[in-house]
């Protein structure tokens, strides 16, 4: 077994890192980058608290070996906003109370944010489906709907409203 | 749980891949997307020495139709199939499987040749290959060949592909014309593995009459198992609701599912019924005799 120096992109930074071939993406997220936005719940692809983005695409990063992504783009929570404010899908969570204890919070935004980007229209549907692969012991799913759908009209375009 | 410890090789080129197995044969292991491998790593139930990763082999992943066959690289991301128009067009019932296959999150890493080399009767790719009779191209270094579904999934977990071969493509042939087609499952959540399912094909003949009826049921049997004497049953039957019901009786009386946590065998058997009969009821529906105009849908 030998050690490999990999370069993985995270939120459009490089980080570089000795590691084994059995290393985990969300372990080199979390340890080798220093990133704990990112959580692990089952590490077995049940319960997706790790979802990432992997060149714009949710994954589940403990299915994942860190050097099956080298040279590629991965994205965790803490890239989902560039400025000191929260992303209106985290401003939503907030303000819908679409968690409690948090710790499934990261993979669900994760998850959701390429939904809204790629849907064509936002639904109920849409929603439950992006997220089944989601789970949340503390909310009943029910407030994490609200808050995309406040989300979703947060982000709508403006030009109508303001002519 | 962490891996074992293995060794990684990231394969350049398909020879190269084959190569490496030739080699390093069972003691090694080909990663696609790892989808299913990467678990079994995690809880060790798998400890290959070595690791040869095809998955960024840009050769194998396509989707074409060459002379009405489907090909379909086994690289292929499973969301790329989900999105394909060329294939929901053609091959509905594979559209439908796929929005049964785990989550968004799995379907954008997995790959359809790891999905089916994996050969898990209860997974939606496998069935889906056995009842639209696909054809897997494998290659060895001395060479390539092709098994149909039948013979490829030898049993659970199991496929006919040997230690030193890959899977490189999986070959679907056009249904035919004005053929019904259904894929129909139940999971007490979605995503989550299935405790039934049944996948329909059915073709009419000009009368109207059933002509080559397929039928394959999901976690049945350690294989994607075709119901054939459910099959035969309907052939040159017109697919009236009580023919129906008596096929959807005999498919479940030709398996005897394992029992578990999730469901007792009885419980697995009568939903294996109810589930076949839905998938035969929706493919009729949907069937026309192949001379007659169709009209819209």
């Amino acid at each position: 077994m030998t050690l490999s120096t990999i370069t993985i992109d995270i939120n459009d930074q490089a980080y570089r890192a000795e590691v084994e071939p059995r290393r985990l993406l969300s372990d080199f997220i979390r340890e080798d980058a220093g990133l704990t936005g990112t959580h692990v719940g089952c590490e077995h692809g049940v319960c997706g608290a790790c979802t990432v983005q992997l060149d714009g695409a949710p994954v589940r990063s403990c299915l994942m070996l860190a050097i099956q992504a080298e040279g590629r783009s991965v994205r965790t929570v803490e890239g989902l906003s560039d400025s000191p404010e929260f992303h209106p899908l985290q401003k939503a969570f907030l303000d819908a109370h679409g968690l409690q204890c948090g710790y499934c919070t990261p993979g669900f935004l994760m998850s959701l944010e390429p939904y809204m980007r790629d849907a064509d229209e936002i639904s109920e549907q849409g929603i439950r489906e992006a997220i089944a692969g989601n789970i949340c012991r503390c909310t009943g799913y029910q407030s994490i709907v609200d808050a995309v759908q406040i989300a979703a009209n947060e982000m709508r375009p403006q030009e109508d409203a303001e002519r | 749980m962490k891996p074992a410890p293995f060794d990684y090789v990231r394969a350049t080129h398909p020879d190269q891949a084959l190569e490496l197995l030739a080699t390093a044969g069972d003691e090694s292991k080909l990663l696609a997307g790892g989808q299913s491998l990467i678990p079994m790593l995690n809880f060790r139930l798998a400890r290959p020495a070595v690791l040869i990763d095809i998955g960024r082999l840009g050769e194998l992943s396509y989707i074409n139709r060459q002379d009405g066959t489907l090909r379909i690289g086994a690289t292929t991301r499973q969301a790329q199939l989900e999105r394909s128009k060329l294939a929901s067009a053609g091959w509905p019932l594979l559209a439908r499987a796929i929005g049964w296959l785990a989550h968004p999150q799995i379907r954008s890493v997995g790959t359809v040749g790891g999905s089916v080399a994996h050969a898990d009767p209860a997974a939606e790719l496998p069935v889906a290959c056995s009842v639209l009779e696909a054809r897997m191209t494998v290659a060895s270094r001395s060479g390539k060949r092709e098994i149909s579904a039948d013979d490829f999934f030898v049993t659970h977990l199991t496929s006919a592909i040997e230690a030193d071969e890959m899977l490189l493509e999986i070959a679907i042939p056009a249904a035919p014309d004005g053929a019904g087609q259904s894929f129909v499952e139940y999971s007490r959540r979605h995503g989550d593995f299935a405790l039934g399912g049944a996948a329909v094909v059915i073709p009419l003949d000009a009368q109207g009459r059933c002509a080559g009826v397929r039928i394959t049921l999901m976690t049945a049997a350690p294989v994607p198992w075709r119901a054939r004497t459910a099959e035969k049953l309907l052939e040159g039957e017109l697919p009236g609701a009580q023919q129906l019901a008596a096929a959807a009786k005999a498919a479940a009386s030709e398996i005897s599912p394992t029992s578990d946590i999730h469901g007792g065998s009885s419980y697995r058997k009568a939903l294996a019924q109810t589930l076949c009969f839905q998938a035969l009821t929706e493919a009729a529906a949907m069937a026309t005799p192949p001379d007659v105009t169709r009209v819209g849908k």
